[in-house]
């Protein structure tokens, strides 16, 4: 299980002053703080960043890898700025990872930019229709979007198939549905396709309390369909990925389990 | 077409343990499954250390008896008597501190040691005498007066970890760390010892050894475990070399005392006592234990030519 930090990001009113401000402390702080609760990578959400795009693309990227040996997520829907950040990446601790692509046409530029720079990249199975109802249309989605990840020259070892998390408060059927969907989307492909989440949507628009609650069962039961990777709060699901880790088989029970 | 190798792939490689003042011996660093040298790095072999005893055996059969009665009284000479015949490596076990023994004291202990330490060049495992309590007080004393050794302390237990951790760390020292029979157990134990600061590379597991015939195979799987979770599921806790104790169980068993009188269907006594050791010293290579500690040296002979024959198939 890929663990991405979700938590720099541009909705983050602490983090968007910072960016405006180019005030690295508070970057380097949240990055530490995810990479020490067991992030293995850092998601940079910059949002559509107009103005300046590739500049502040830059230095986040920067500032995070100044801060931990980590590699980058980075979340723009600006082109040039994802172009940017792919350029500055410091690939010692692994590569990049472009968020995201779709099957919307202004989105395919970032096909081109993942088979330019051979990094890996997420595609959401959003459609041209919208949002998927169901589990089965995310299938159709994901495979046209293999389909056109060929034909960029991306291995599909390197496309990371996102079911589309949706608000549990609004759309309660769909929680199953991308169960269902993540179990789908290994089929598709011998080995099976990886896949990813940006777990936290769930619970968006939930009371504050009852969001760690949501998230953390939620990701329980996409661990056990076998999800590769998720944009998280590390240190929410720390105990679940551990948890779930040694109830699965994957990890070696012993009393301290939590502690290592 | 040519023939591939289906190989597998490990997630782990076990730490390289150099241990000795002077003169030093080494084992551990495997990068795979015991002796698959197709698919890893071997830079050790595996090492035999000689058991002694820091006070005159009473639970010695005969045939063992036969080769150091003319030296037990007297741990250093007993050292040296098993340099004289080849010993890489001494394990000293305090016998005497037992409160069934001699119950002698830490700072006797300590002086022991000491006194060794002054006499011998070899590499020295010093070893308490399992009795978690009194192993609390005499080992760190001991790994106190042997700093700057760069020794192997032994047995730290559940029960007991924390006092001789310390000590260990602070005399520079590897440690071994011993559970019973379980690779959950093994773990935990790992965990709390490097909860203490105590560095991880510097543990040596024993998940309790046991003779062929005696609950041999619990070990071995054990051993089986335990390395499997280490290598290749990359469990970093299991991830260390192993050693078996293999002489202080073996020469309990009946086999290696029972004689050609009261058992003649058994054979010789004295070729049937050093096999038990030594096939049980040869399984448990198998099963990826990187030091053996052994008692008889036809034993340890037939161990090492095993150990030998093995390794020169190695880069062919």
């Amino acid at each position: 299980m890929l663990i991405i930090g979700e938590r720099l990001s541009i909705i983050s009113k602490k983090v968007r002053e910072a960016l405006i401000k180019k005030d690295k402390e508070p970057i380097k702080q949240i990055a530490i703080e995810q990479w020490n609760f067991g992030a293995q990578m850092i998601e940079a959400n910059i949002g559509p960043a107009e103005n300046r795009g590739e500049e502040l693309m830059e230095w986040i990227v920067t500032t995070i890898q100044e801060s931990v040996p980590l590699p980058v997520s980075l979340d723009t829907t600006n082109p040039a700025a994802m172009e940017a950040g792919l350029k500055i990446h410091n690939n010692q601790w692994g590569k990049p990872l472009i968020n995201s692509t779709s099957l919307d046409p202004e989105r395919f530029i970032m096909f081109e930019l993942a088979a330019k720079y051979s990094v890996p990249i997420i595609a959401l199975t959003v459609g041209k229709g919208g949002l998927p109802r169901d589990a089965e249309e995310r299938v159709e989605i994901a495979v046209q979007l293999m389909e056109k990840s060929v034909e960029y020259g991306i291995s599909l070892e390197d496309i990371y198939l996102d079911p589309l998390v949706l608000q549990i408060s609004g759309s309660q059927n769909q929680a199953k549905e991308v169960l269902k969907a993540v179990r789908l989307f290994h089929e598709l492909n011998d080995p099976p396709m990886k896949t990813i989440v940006g777990l936290s949507n769930l619970s968006n628009g939930c009371p504050k309390h009852l969001r760690p609650v949501l998230n953390k069962y939620f990701f329980a039961l996409l661990m056990y369909e076998g999800l590769s990777a998720a944009i998280v709060n590390p240190a929410e699901v720390i105990e679940v990925v551990k948890t779930i880790n040694v109830i699965t088989g994957k990890t070696l029970y012993a009393h301290s389990y939590l502690e290592i | 077409m040519s023939l591939q190798i289906v190989k597998e792939t490990y997630n782990g490689k076990i730490p390289e343990i150099v241990f000795g003042r002077d003169k030093k011996a080494s084992f551990g660093g495997a990068s795979a499954l015991p002796f698959h040298f197709f698919e890893g790095e071997f830079p050790h072999k595996p090492l035999i250390a000689f058991e002694i005893q820091d006070v005159t055996p009473e639970d010695y059969p005969e045939e063992i008896a036969k080769v150091y009665s003319s030296v037990w009284d007297d741990s250093i000479r007993w050292a040296k008597f098993c340099e004289s015949i080849g010993a890489e490596a001494i394990a000293l076990r305090l016998a005497s501190t037992h409160p069934d023994s001699k119950d002698s004291s830490s700072e006797q202990a300590a002086d022991k040691v000491k006194k060794l330490l002054d006499e011998i060049n070899l590499p020295l495992i010093i070893l308490g005498s399992n009795h978690t309590e009194k192993d609390a007080e005499v080992l760190p004393v001991v790994a106190d007066a042997a700093r700057g050794y760069n020794c192997i302390i032994g047995k730290a237990q559940e029960s007991n970890y924390k006092t001789i951790a310390a000590a260990s760390v602070a005399g520079g020292h590897y440690l071994i760390a011993m559970s019973e029979l379980d690779v959950n157990l093994a773990k935990q134990l790992d965990i709390l010892i490097t909860q203490t600061g105590f560095p991880k590379d510097k543990i040596i597991i024993d998940p309790m050894c046991s003779a062929l015939g005696y609950g041999f195979e619990y070990t071995y799987s054990v051993m089986e475990r335990i390395r499997i979770a280490g290598l290749i599921q990359g469990d970093t806790m299991l991830c260390q070399p192993m050693v078996a104790d293999v002489g202080f169980y073996v020469w309990k068993t009946k086999e290696t005392q029972a004689s050609e009188v009261e058992i003649p269907d058994w054979g010789s006594l004295h070729e049937r006592a050093l096999m038990w050791e030594a096939v049980t010293a040869c399984s448990f290579l198998i099963s990826g234990a990187d030091l053996l500690i052994m008692r008889h040296p036809e034993a340890v002979k037939i161990t090492q030519t095993f150990i030998e024959e093995l390794f020169s198939i190695k880069g062919k």
